[in-house]
């Protein structure tokens, strides 16, 4: 209930300033100021178009489909909220700790799927569906080798819990097992013991070096996954005015860019957890200084809390930025490209990828 | 009553409305988002029976795999056509009787068998099932069936790609 209450909270006042950030990197990036009227340094652009939006007509087109056309900003934010649940915020907080955590993740966030074309079919316009059906086909191609990435690095971490998931990759991952031991790069030849040393070594992106290519197929699938560029071509500005919600307004628009926007929350957050050490401190014990355990409290108790909490969020939230940062440099990717680079290179790629991963497996035992 | 069993009912009447909907309903689309209802229905039911993977797979595989294509399908005939697909009602008399047919059969069996009474329903609904011994049972005892449905699911990969490849002839010409 508390992971909730926290979640939805959160998700409302990141997406206020994730608005406000896009705008500025955007601008920076540009080479021009961006919002600068409302409040100091513009901060506050984002709640004045906030209580803009709040209080505009609702308008539902006349030939639209009401009954498809009013729930789906609904079912879409859902599905992405309902991916919140099994998230680890810290070593004692998170809503469910459901053994199948990851699992649950994968399905319920596909059900935005659901409301995307609700919306688009539902918009009675040609636009909307074309829109749609660029952004299902998209997100469907993507979550292939979005899922065969997770596959991996549930082959190396053998549970699909997420906060097990995060245990195992720092220094306090004896408190919730007896006999945990970390291994540099994995490999228990080599005789390094990181389980005491924790920090960016025991991540696992370094417990398995090859979940650093992992890591990185599944930012790009993310991207598309969260219809970001270079990934936007669902709402190319330039061809289709804004994709399937295109005649959404008011508060229900409102909604689908909180879904959004709390879809880009959820994958950064996915993947800090699955291959940046989620609550984990990055700072390893060196000997005597004993930075990780300076950097992280005891599982369980207030000082580790807000530590976890503290890095789990900071996490996050730069890969946010390096999302946004990606939107605004890169090109567009045209609709035969986009579904090349998912099913003739990243999905080749993430089979092989988990190959290679079950060996490592062997290799850590 | 507890939260529970109010969850149970509400899950069971979701699927029990949604169907009725999905068989009532002339718009084929409308029957299709609502059995999307259905199957989040069935895998709430599902939960309840301890079966957390198997409800989870139910919605990965239904809902995001095969309902999201039915939807699609749904909505690339429409546009062909440009007129709404519509079902009709055929054979009403026979259907209503097959139909209560079957169903006085099934109240009849599950009345015979009478699950509560049997011991392992009890014993089943107390124990966690541990999800690695799930997944081990399912690579030693089951393995055949398990990698036979893999080959079957290459097949249906394999032949989809030749049914939407590009043999056609104006693909060739314009490649």
């Amino acid at each position: 209930m508390y992971a909730f209450l926290f979640f939805l909270n959160f998700l409302l006042v990141y997406t206020v300033f994730a608005v406000y950030a896009e705008r500025k990197i955007s601008a920076f990036i540009q080479d021009r100021y961006g919002p600068m009227e409302t409040g100091y340094y513009g901060l506050l652009q984002t709640v004045a178009d906030l209580l803009k939006l709040i209080q505009k007509e609702d308008i539902v087109p006349l030939k639209a489909d009401r009954k498809l056309f009013k729930p789906a900003p609904v079912i879409i934010f859902t599905a992405v909220f309902a991916g919140f649940a099994v998230l680890p915020l810290t070593s004692g907080f998170s809503g469910s700790s459901a053994q199948i955590g990851i699992f649950y993740l994968l399905a319920i966030v596909s059900l935005d799927v659901v409301g995307i074309l609700m919306a688009g079919w539902g918009s009675n316009s040609k636009y909307a569906l074309w829109g749609a059906m660029r952004s299902v086909a998209q997100i469907i191609s993507y979550e292939i080798p979005l899922g065969l990435m997770v596959v991996c690095v549930v082959l190396i971490a053998q549970t699909l819990n997420l906060q097990e998931i995060t245990y195992q990759q720092g220094i306090w991952w004896g408190h919730q097992k007896a006999e945990a031991a970390n291994y540099l790069f994995g490999i228990k030849a080599l005789g390094i013991e990181t389980t005491h040393i924790g920090g960016v070594l025991t991540w696992n992106i370094m417990r398995s070096p090859l979940l650093l290519i992992g890591f990185v197929i599944f930012f790009i699938a993310s991207l598309a996954e969260s219809n970001r560029a270079p990934f936007d071509i669902p709402e190319a500005e330039s061809e289709l005015v804004a994709g399937f919600h295109v005649e959404y307004s008011g508060f229900r628009w409102s909604m689908i860019m909180l879904a959004e926007y709390g879809m880009m929350l959820l994958v950064a957050f996915l993947a800090s957890i699955l291959f940046l050490g989620g609550w984990n401190s990055p700072f390893p014990n060196i000997g005597g200084v004993r930075l990780a355990e300076w950097t992280s409290g005891i599982p369980g108790t207030w000082p580790g809390h807000l530590w976890g909490a503290f890095w789990m969020i900071s996490k996050a939230l730069f890969l946010v930025a390096v999302q946004m940062w990606i939107r605004w440099t890169y090109p567009r990717l045209r609709l035969d490209q986009l579904m090349s680079l998912s099913w003739k290179y990243l999905t080749p790629a993430s089979i092989l990828l988990v190959l290679l991963c079950a060996v490592w497996r062997l290799l850590m035992l | 009553m507890e939260l529970e069993t109010i969850l149970f009912y509400f899950f069971a009447a979701l699927t029990g409305c949604s169907v009725l909907f999905v068989a009532i309903t002339k718009n084929i689309l409308y029957a299709a988002f609502a059995l999307i209802l259905t199957f989040i229905g069935v895998a709430g039911l599902f939960v309840f029976l301890g079966a957390e993977f198997i409800a989870i797979t139910q919605i990965l595989v239904y809902v995001g795999g095969i309902l999201i294509l039915l939807v699609f399908g749904v909505m690339f005939t429409q546009r062909l056509k440009g007129q709404r697909v519509q079902t009709g009602r055929y054979q009403l008399l026979l259907g209503f009787l097959t139909a209560s047919g079957l169903l006085g059969l099934l109240i009849q069996t599950i009345h015979k068998g009478s699950f509560s009474q049997l011991p392992w329903v009890d014993q089943e609904h107390t124990q966690q099932v541990e999800l690695s011994s799930f997944g081990l049972s399912l690579m030693t005892d089951y393995v055949l069936a398990f990698e036979v449905i893999g080959i079957l699911l290459l097949l249906a990969l394999i032949g989809a790609v030749r049914v939407a490849g590009n043999a056609r002839k104006e693909g060739a010409d314009a490649a």
